[in-house]
């Protein structure tokens, strides 16, 4: 039954020469990218391939990620059936047969069985884009029912069709033990039955040959497919796990500014070779897609389509690229698939639900922050509303350009200490919303009664603070914020600052893990800790519970929970405050929904689509709650906003802040 | 042919204090800005530039430290950046300066025919919206002062017709080149410097000329030269106000209120 491995080989040898001329094809491109090192720590590289690639960790948090853990489980064991079957066909002497007989039986059982869950999650996952037909699968360039995504499908399924019927010919045929082999059995038993009464041997030999073509021509047709195909990711989820960033993305890389250079990605090959591999790694999964609060809201952002856009331009650009010629492809404000436009690129609050759902670690925001970067820093494009906060941060250091003298004003009728080493042991870092927003002073206020209440020794910069330059990172100006960094590292060195208590997430994650790149190593603490502390450790003793609050819920800031994983704290703080703990909305935790003010989107008009902001406080007031309690000043912002628009004055905003304060009135 | 952009370095506003004994401004540590309506002539100038290849040079009279003002017109794009700068230059009034700017602007219409001098409409800090009008007259210049656009400018016939914004109705204006335009907010929106000019516009050349390159008569320039000075700087006493209503409690009745006091001092027309 074997083949006339003389036809075979030079069809396999063939394939295999197609195979690996595309492979190189495609992945030699990422080499025009530029260099990052993501060979360190190969240890913990390893072990985190292991999990998230090998145990698909990310792959099942959604439950059909369980089929998808079954074909690719399958298909690793399988892998062991399939090169003894193309190795068999090039040498037929050598097969399986060869090990010793237990370990045969034992590998072909598992084949048996590896083979028919496969065929039903294959047929599981043609009836989900069949029937279910997620939304999240659908996309501007590619549809749920896509011709390849099926192709691919029924691949799998014609190759395990083909292993049964081979093997249930071999097994009716007297050449193999049926006994290990249930499915194939199953087979053989219905194709004695379709020759019935005549010689076995005659009828079958036919069959046998068949499917044993079947088979060797969907392995070969796979073969010179994958590399063409979203089907690349069998190569390249792997090894995408193993070169993960191993942070989380939740700093922009330093740009060195020197005469000559440029900034951002304005082409495709401005990005890192890691940026042009998550390309190849994308398999199309639109979870992504399905978290992105910009596309839940009708923006033109869909995180798996920027991904998309910059694999295709490199496929289009790539070669000349590399040959130092010039793109044909914009990659910015072009036509067609390979481009992205200004719009997109604007739409993000870098809210890292993209990072957070990818099952292969793709890095989707960070890839339009350099995008960003290279319009504001080469072209001087950006929407309009922005020119102001750039400049009022450049000359006036805050936001809203508000004078400098001003930021004590909060404190005016109250008695705070400057901020002196080794007279204090905190720095409050107030913020520029905690300075001069009117809601936010009221949660200074009252967390700088908290700290006095709980005998915390703080103080603050007063006059001589400056913006942390947060939004100015995200939204790509890194030249404004690299000098606004520099300017506050050396403050912060020159005061002798060591611990820090913030009240804006956004302030604690730039002090906290982006001014690290500038040598800066503080200990930055969100007031959400920092209360958790006092009141854990019985510093802060409240004198009443809270309970006119009614019922809490609490929203997780983007930049508090999903990029530095501060979930409990400010739950346990309101659960000790008014004695319950908050409610949680559907999308919680890491899987939050982001207010929109991130990545400076808090300075920008909404044209496109509905409000962010909008679907938050929808969804806050489905489930009834009195009060919404956050830890986040635009979070604040965005929800007392959102109620004004949804006529909803019966529910409150407060930050926990706000209720531990309460909890120390007078009974 | 040249287009010349006349900027000030000011202190901003925002954040000035008058000392009490001296009754003068306060500049100690107090952050300069490029005088706001300047912003609009160096941008209008580039866009010349921009559409026919005009040179653009930017020139300001102010102290040393001014040179910070025209680094920021470099990194915007002008080609020359000139500080007119000198101890005898310091006192003056919006005559004197116009003198000395006037003479830069010859100095430079030696080398090369000026076609447009572009200032801002006023400065925040001295607010008299002189010395534009003032270097025209010294000049020569067709004077179109509060121009919030530029219909048509043809440098070949060299004509020019601009909108100028006057109180509650708009003036179209036509006259010959050269002019000396002021400029309002509306005419224009700044661009921002990208970050290779930026970087290039710390190396450039910023020319200084004292008065040994002018060779101006000293009684002309300076306080010597400046008829008008500034006998006090103060702020206007303001009455505190008081709070009345309770809007956080009684939001309805507040509002009530406040309508009622509008309606009482006519504010509110009904």
């Amino acid at each position: 039954m074997s083949p006339d491995s003389a036809i075979f080989t030079p069809l396999l040898l063939a394939a295999l020469v197609f195979f690996a001329v595309s492979c190189y094809k495609r992945f030699s491109l990422v080499t025009i990218g530029r260099t990052e090192d993501r060979f360190d720590a190969v240890g913990t590289r390893l072990k985190e391939m292991f999990l998230y690639a090998f145990g698909q960790l990310r792959v099942v948090k959604r439950p059909f990620g369980i089929n998808h853990f079954i074909i690719f489980w399958s298909f690793v064991i399988l892998l062991i059936a399939n090169g003894e079957f193309l190795v068999n066909g090039v040498f037929p002497g050598v097969s399986l047969a060869l090990l010793p007989e237990p370990l045969h039986r034992v590998l072909l059982l598992a084949f048996d069985i590896v083979s028919l869950l496969a065929l039903v999650s294959v047929l599981l996952a043609m009836g989900r884009r069949l029937l279910l037909k997620p939304a999240y699968l659908d996309s501007a360039y590619v549809k749920a029912r896509s011709v390849e995504g099926f192709l691919i499908l029924t691949f799998i399924m014609l190759l395990m069709l083909a292993y049964f019927g081979l093997h249930g010919v071999k097994i009716a045929m007297g050449q193999e033990d049926g006994a290990w082999m249930p499915v194939s059995s199953v087979a053989a038993g219905l194709l004695s039955c379709a020759s019935p009464g005549g010689c076995a041997h005659c009828c079958l030999l036919p069959w046998g040959a068949g499917f044993w073509w079947a088979h060797a021509l969907v392995l070969i047709a796979f073969l010179c497919f994958l590399p063409m195909s979203k089907h690349m990711h069998i190569l390249t989820a792997i090894p995408n796990c193993f070169f993960r960033s191993l942070e989380k993305p939740n700093t922009q890389p330093r740009e060195e500014f020197a005469k000559g250079m440029s900034y951002g990605a304005g082409r495709v090959d401005r990005f890192t070779w890691k940026d042009l591999f998550d390309g190849y790694a994308c398999t199309e999964c639109g979870r992504c897609q399905d978290a992105c609060p910009a596309n839940a809201t009708g923006k033109s952002l869909n995180p798996r389509q920027v991904v998309h856009a910059i694999k295709t331009n490199l496929l289009a650009n790539g070669p000349l690229l590399r040959k130092g010629g010039e793109p044909l492809v914009p990659l910015i404000d072009g036509e067609g698939e390979g481009t992205n436009t200004e719009e997109t690129i604007w739409a993000c609050t870098t809210c890292g639900a993209c990072l957070e759902a990818c099952p292969v670690f793709i890095e989707q925001m960070p890839k339009i922050v350099k995008m960003r970067r290279h319009l504001v820093q080469m072209e001087a494009k950006f929407p309009e509303e922005l020119l102001n906060l750039f400049e009022n941060m450049e000359s006036r250091s805050n936001p809203w350009g508000i004078a400098p003298t001003e930021r004590t004003k909060w404190c005016s009728t109250l008695a705070v200490k400057q901020f002196e080493a080794g007279e204090t042991e905190y720095l409050f870092y107030v913020g520029c919303a905690g300075s001069f927003d009117a809601r936010q002073k009221h949660v200074t206020v009252a967390l700088a009664t908290i700290l006095d209440a709980a005998g915390v020794s703080w103080g603050i910069l007063g006059k001589e603070e400056k913006c942390c330059g947060d939004s100015l990172r995200r939204l790509g100006n890194e030249y404004v914020f690299d000098r606004m960094a520099r300017e506050n590292v050396k403050l912060f060195t020159d005061k002798g600052v060591k611990k820090v208590i913030t009240q804006c997430p956004h302030c604690f994650s730039t002090l906290k893990n982006d001014y690290r790149q500038y040598g800066l190593e503080l200990e930055v603490v969100h007031h959400s800790e920092l209360l958790q502390d006092l009141l854990a450790a019985g510093r802060l003793k409240l004198t009443k519970q809270v309970e006119e609050l009614g019922k809490v819920l609490f929203h997780d800031s983007c930049y508090l929970g999903r990029h530095n994983d501060v979930y409990e704290a400010p739950r346990t703080v309101i659960a000790t405050a008014t004695g319950a703990a908050p409610v949680e909305m559907e999308r919680s935790q890491e899987n939050s929904f982001c207010c929109g003010a991130g990545g400076g989107r808090m300075w920008m008009e909404e044209f496109s689509g509905t409000r962010i902001n909008h679907n938050r406080v929808d969804e806050a007031l489905r489930i009834e709650a009195d009060t919404i309690c956050v830890a986040c000043p635009y979070c604040m912002t965005m929800f007392e906003d959102g109620l004004k628009d949804r006529q909803a004055g019966e529910t409150k905003v407060r930050d926990i802040a706000e209720v531990v304060a309460e909890g120390l009135r007078p009974a | 042919m040249l287009a010349v952009a006349c900027i000030k370095q000011v202190p901003d506003t925002t954040q000035v204090q008058i000392d009490p004994v001296t009754n003068t401004l306060v500049r100690e540590g107090i952050p300069f800005i490029v005088n706001p309506y300047d912003t609009h002539a160096i941008e209008e100038c580039l866009r010349l530039k921009d559409r026919f290849g005009f040179r653009v040079a930017a020139i300001s009279m102010g102290p040393p430290n001014a040179e910070a003002t025209l680094r920021k017109a470099l990194a915007l794009g002008v080609d020359q950046a000139i500080l007119l700068s000198d101890r005898v230059f310091g006192g003056a009034d919006t005559l004197a300066t116009s003198h000395v700017l006037s003479a830069a602007i010859s100095r430079l219409a030696d080398q090369e025919e000026v076609g447009l001098v572009i200032c801002g409409k006023q400065t925040i800090d001295g607010d008299t919206a002189q010395v534009g009008p003032g270097i025209a007259t010294r000049l020569g210049f067709t004077q179109l002062t509060l121009v919030d656009r530029i219909e048509h400018i043809d440098p070949q016939t060299r004509v020019i017709r601009v909108r100028r914004k006057l109180e509650g109705r708009h003036e179209i204006v036509e006259g010959p080149l050269p002019a000396m335009l002021t400029v309002v907010r509306e005419l224009n929106r700044p661009r921002y410097p990208i970050v290779p000019m930026r970087l290039a516009s710390t190396e450039a050349e910023v020319q200084l000329w004292n008065n040994e390159v002018l060779k101006l008569d000293v009684n002309t320039i300076g306080l010597k030269g400046s008829p008008t000075w500034v006998s006090r700087i103060f702020s206007p006493e303001r009455e505190k106000g008081e709070i009345i209503g309770d809007g956080a409690h009684d939001p309805q009745g507040a509002a009530r209120m406040l309508i009622q006091r509008l309606l009482a001092k006519d504010l509110l027309p009904l």
